[in-house]
């Protein structure tokens, strides 16, 4: 099955010819710590801040759910309380965690990173926009909980279900940047958000996002509710620990189980050219380490009041091993699937490093790097790129004619000098003038004599064709 | 050159980052950096008085503080990374490679002032006991200092963009952090914050506490002081900024002579200060004096000039760095000073990955001068909205066609007579292509002046 997979991909690298595929050139300025070291970094990183990205989601979903299940049943609109009031913190922690990944992924995939931004600009314009409102709309939320009752428990449950909305869009943006990254091949028919949708495998790893987002939410609650410091008596006086326990044990338990529907999804969908051996060997690790974690939870779930939770630690870690395989997996699908473009990126930059190189030490050495760069300067170029935008031989446009200027400064071109080093202004129908000290006393003088000498001429046809 | 470009037309790519960093940098200053600090000290006032009338007043404050910099304050600061990524990648690429270590230090820095702000915010209550409270008044200090460092590391890399100092010989993180504008910078801005926070705090005052509350006129009269007491400061700072500017200036070797616009701008700075200063300078007093003489609506007036000198302060700065983007080292519109002889010779088109076409030729006029205007000026300009290119040529060419020598001249010209602007990263033919490309764009004279002029009227009868 391995060497199948293998076997596709000299076929995907025959694909990248310039007109297939663009090669842009990397950033001139080489990475500040080793590559190796970003690599090592990005999974860990990643997975840190979106340990409290699937918490802030699931949350919000499982906050909204339960307050709706709380109009029947009102202990469940306090469990809504209590669930909500983690978002707000967990959205925090969300937000400055992802600043190291951003960071990471903006060195380590530079031109894969920004390209993906700028395909879905309007998107990507729109998230800080979508994350202020969602975030206020949380805190309005959460501290409206106990004013807005009675028959205003439906703006309540409007603004709920807003947040929950919004919290399942906003993902959606970052994953169509990290899919779109992926597939440089199929950058010319991305047109903007929605036609980056339709490449690669945008949904189903988005319903993979979310089960997992659900998942983790149900493990960290029945920890959450489970814990000694958590004042259940007080918060949530119609809830027992061990009955909390067990219903999001329950819940993590059928989301994972869930997922064993989703992962196959994901994989299958996924575009060939990045499905390495050692892709398969992650991934499928943590599948099968992820059906020992459902066991756990299986006999967690089965076990009494007293006992239930004792294996929660466990639990934790051999959930925490089996996302990190995946992201690991994860990793070395981009490297793979993108290995062949960077190096297309590497050679066109060495390639064009030494083009600017070589022109540099053409310039420096005077061996004549194309006229416009080494020619000596001489008044009439040096009037073409200063002046002539304003000041036109004959008709005054702009500004005074080098006729009008011949006849002021005909025996006194170092009063032209002195003037556009720092001019004043005598006529109200021209602008300003700007000074011109910086191109140097040398210059000016080249420029002035060139002036008079084109204004003598023009003005000499016309003073003959005066009677 | 290396990256699909992404243009706003109307808006203008520059206002979308304008946008997002001054709501920043509004909420940054007088908030997270300010305020927290005032409330800290408001909280330790009561507790060293024995008064929970004061506790209760700077819980309901912090409040206020807590829901916006945990929001718009927090996201608008990605939001600066996040549209530049968008408007200016080639830039905030190469920054990162040049402050990875800053940024990484600043993102530590950053995680703990948010978990500072969390704990400040959400232990105020639960910490009640004398013992606690110290602890609290402890954490909401140390939150004050992280907030000012994580303002602190930034600045470093606006002052790097206006002057790359010693950077560009040695390369080293050092020398890019503290290049000459830093301090300057960072001795306004830290003042600054504070005095703000001040009229921020004031301001909530009035509507966190009842009109006969008696602690409205003492909390005021606090306030007061401490506006009072940063003013110098903002001064101090003031002036060294405004002093290093022109130096720096003139170090900067394209732009040794100050334009005339900058002059103009840098003249206003300090008037600006002057009426900002003292128009809190008055307020101030009469608040410390007399506190209940002020009704809330004339703390707008500071408040006003306080967002107009850091408006003023932000543009210049961002007026100051040009033509560049990372002073003497990347222009604007991100082609590298070194690679300029190459697009200058060769022409730019062909290097450019996403363009329609690698070459200008007559033929593809049109097309080619649209390439090299979206990869050479579209960074800054537009063609019909914020800082269109046709408006400023009408400035400069009137409304009667204009000539295409003419414009192929000031294109290849423009940086010498307007040293903001880079110079041309094109070749001949690129930039006679943008010519017919911007002529293209060029309104129809308007109906009067098609006429023939009345002189001239007058003359054929």
């Amino acid at each position: 099955m391995t060497t199948d997979f293998l076997a596709t991909v000299p076929a995907f690298l025959a694909q990248i010819t310039p007109d297939a595929v663009p090669v842009p050139h990397d950033l001139e300025l080489p990475l500040p710590i080793p590559e190796w070291a970003l690599k090592l970094w990005i999974v860990p990183l990643f997975l840190l801040h979106i340990f409290f990205v699937n918490l802030m989601v699931g949350g919000a979903l499982m906050t909204f759910v339960n307050e709706i299940i709380g109009l029947r049943f009102p202990r469940y609109d306090r469990l809504a309380r209590c669930i909500g009031e983690t978002v707000t913190v967990n959205k925090s922690l969300a937000v400055v965690l992802g600043i190291g990944p951003l960071l990471v992924i903006n060195l380590l995939y530079t031109v894969h990173w920004y390209s993906a931004n700028a395909l879905t600009g309007h998107a990507w314009v729109l998230l800080i926009p979508l994350i202020i409102t969602v975030f206020l709309l949380a805190y309005l939320h959460k501290y409206t909980w106990e004013t807005w009752t009675g028959p205003r428990k439906g703006r309540h449950l409007l603004v709920g279900g807003a947040v929950a909305a919004l919290f399942l869009f906003i993902p959606l943006i970052f994953l169509v940047q990290v899919n779109t990254m992926l597939f440089p091949d199929k950058w010319s028919q991305v047109k903007g958000f929605f036609t980056a949708l339709q490449i690669g495998n945008v949904f189903p790893r988005y319903f993979h996002f979310v089960a997992a987002s659900l998942a983790l939410m149900g493990l960290f609650l029945s920890f959450w509710f489970g814990r000694k410091g958590f004042p259940i008596e007080k918060k949530l006086p119609e809830f027992t620990r061990a009955e909390l326990r067990r219903h999001f044990y329950k819940w993590t338990f059928w989301v994972t189980c869930a997922q064993f529907a989703f992962g196959p999804l994901v994989f299958f969908t996924l575009p060939m050219q990045g499905i390495t051996a050692q892709v398969l060997l992650w991934i499928f690790g943590a599948a099968t380490l992820g059906i020992v974690v459902l066991g756990l939870l299986w006999r967690e779930i089965h076990e009494t009041d007293e006992r239930i939770g004792h294996r929660f630690w466990p639990i934790a870690a051999l959930f925490s091993l089996v996302v990190l395989g995946m992201g690991q997996g994860r990793h070395f699908y981009r490297e793979a699937a993108l290995a062949p473009h960077k190096a297309a990126i590497e050679r066109k930059t060495a390639e064009f490093r030494s083009i600017e190189l070589g022109t540099r030490m053409r310039i420096r050495t005077g061996m004549g790097a194309g006229d416009a760069l080494t020619a000596a300067p001489s008044g009439k170029k040096l009037f073409a790129q200063t002046c002539a935008a304003c000041h036109a031989v004959e008709k005054p446009t702009a500004a005074p004619s080098l006729v009008e200027i011949h006849t002021l400064y005909a025996d006194n071109p170092a009063g032209i000098v002195t003037w556009a080093k720092a001019p004043g202004k005598k006529r109200p129908q021209y602008g300003q003038m700007p000074p011109f000290a910086h191109l140097g006393e040398d210059n000016l003088s080249l420029i002035a004599a060139y002036m008079l000498d084109v204004g003598a001429k023009a003005a000499a046809p016309a003073e003959a064709a005066k009677p | 050159m290396d990256f699909p470009i992404f243009h706003l037309d109307l808006l203008g790519n520059r206002m979308l980052i304008a946008i997002t960093a001054i709501i920043h940098v509004l909420i940054n200053h007088p908030l997270a950096v300010g305020a927290y600090p005032l409330i800290t000290l408001l909280e330790w006032w009561g507790l060293r008085k024995g008064e929970p009338a004061w506790d209760k007043l700077a819980y309901r404050i912090v409040f206020i503080v807590f829901i916006i910099t945990t929001t718009v304050g927090a996201l608008t600061g990605v939001g600066i990374w996040l549209t530049t990524s968008l408007v200016a990648p080639f830039a905030i690429g190469s920054l990162l490679r040049v402050f990875f270590w800053g940024w990484f230090v600043e993102w530590l820095v950053f995680i703990s002032e948010v978990g500072l702000i969390m704990a400040y915010y959400l232990t105020w209550k639960r910490f009640a006991t004398p013992r606690l409270k110290r602890l609290h008044v402890a954490i909401g200090a140390t939150l004050s200092a992280f907030s000012w460092i994580t303002m602190a590391l930034i600045v470093a890399i606006l002052g790097f963009m206006m002057n790359s100092g010693a950077w560009t010989q040695d390369k080293s993180l050092w020398s890019a952090m503290f290049n000459p504008l830093y301090l300057p910078q960072l001795a306004f801005r830290t003042p600054y914050s504070m005095f703000t926070a001040g009229l921020f705090v004031w301001f909530c005052i009035f509507f966190v506490t009842k009109r006969d509350d008696p602690i409205r006129p003492r909390a005021i009269r606090l306030v007061a002081i401490w506006t009072l007491a940063w003013l110098p400061f903002v001064v101090l700072g003031a002036f060294w900024y405004w002093r290093s500017v022109p130096a720096s200036m003139q170090a900067n070797a394209n732009v040794a002579l100050l334009t005339q616009a900058f002059s103009q701008w840098h003249g206003m700075f300090i008037k600006i200060i002057g009426w900002t200063v003292a128009a809190v300078a008055v307020i101030a007093l009469i608040g410390a004096v007399r506190p209940r003489a002020l009704p809330r609506y004339v703390l707008l007036v500071p408040f006003v000039l306080a967002i107009w000198l850091l408006g003023h302060f932000e543009r210049v700065r961002e007026f100051i760095r040009k033509p560049y983007v990372i002073a003497d080292y990347m222009y604007a519109n991100g082609v590298r000073v070194a690679a300029l002889p190459v697009y200058q010779r060769d022409g730019i088109l062909p290097y450019a990955t996403y363009s329609a076409v690698k070459q200008a030729t007559p033929a593809n006029a049109l097309v080619a001068g649209h390439e090299v205007f979206m990869l050479t000026c579209s960074r800054c300009h537009t063609t019909a909205g914020m800082n269109n290119v046709i408006t400023k040529l009408e400035h400069i060419y009137g409304r009667e066609p204009w000539d295409q020598d003419a414009l192929v001249g000031f294109i290849q010209g423009m940086h010498l007579t307007r040293t903001y602007m880079p110079p041309f990263p094109g070749n001949e033919a690129e930039a006679s292509a943008l010519a017919t490309y911007l002529k293209s764009l060029q309104r129809p004279a308007p109906a009067a002046s098609t006429a023939p002029a009345p002189a001239a009227v007058a003359a054929a009868r």
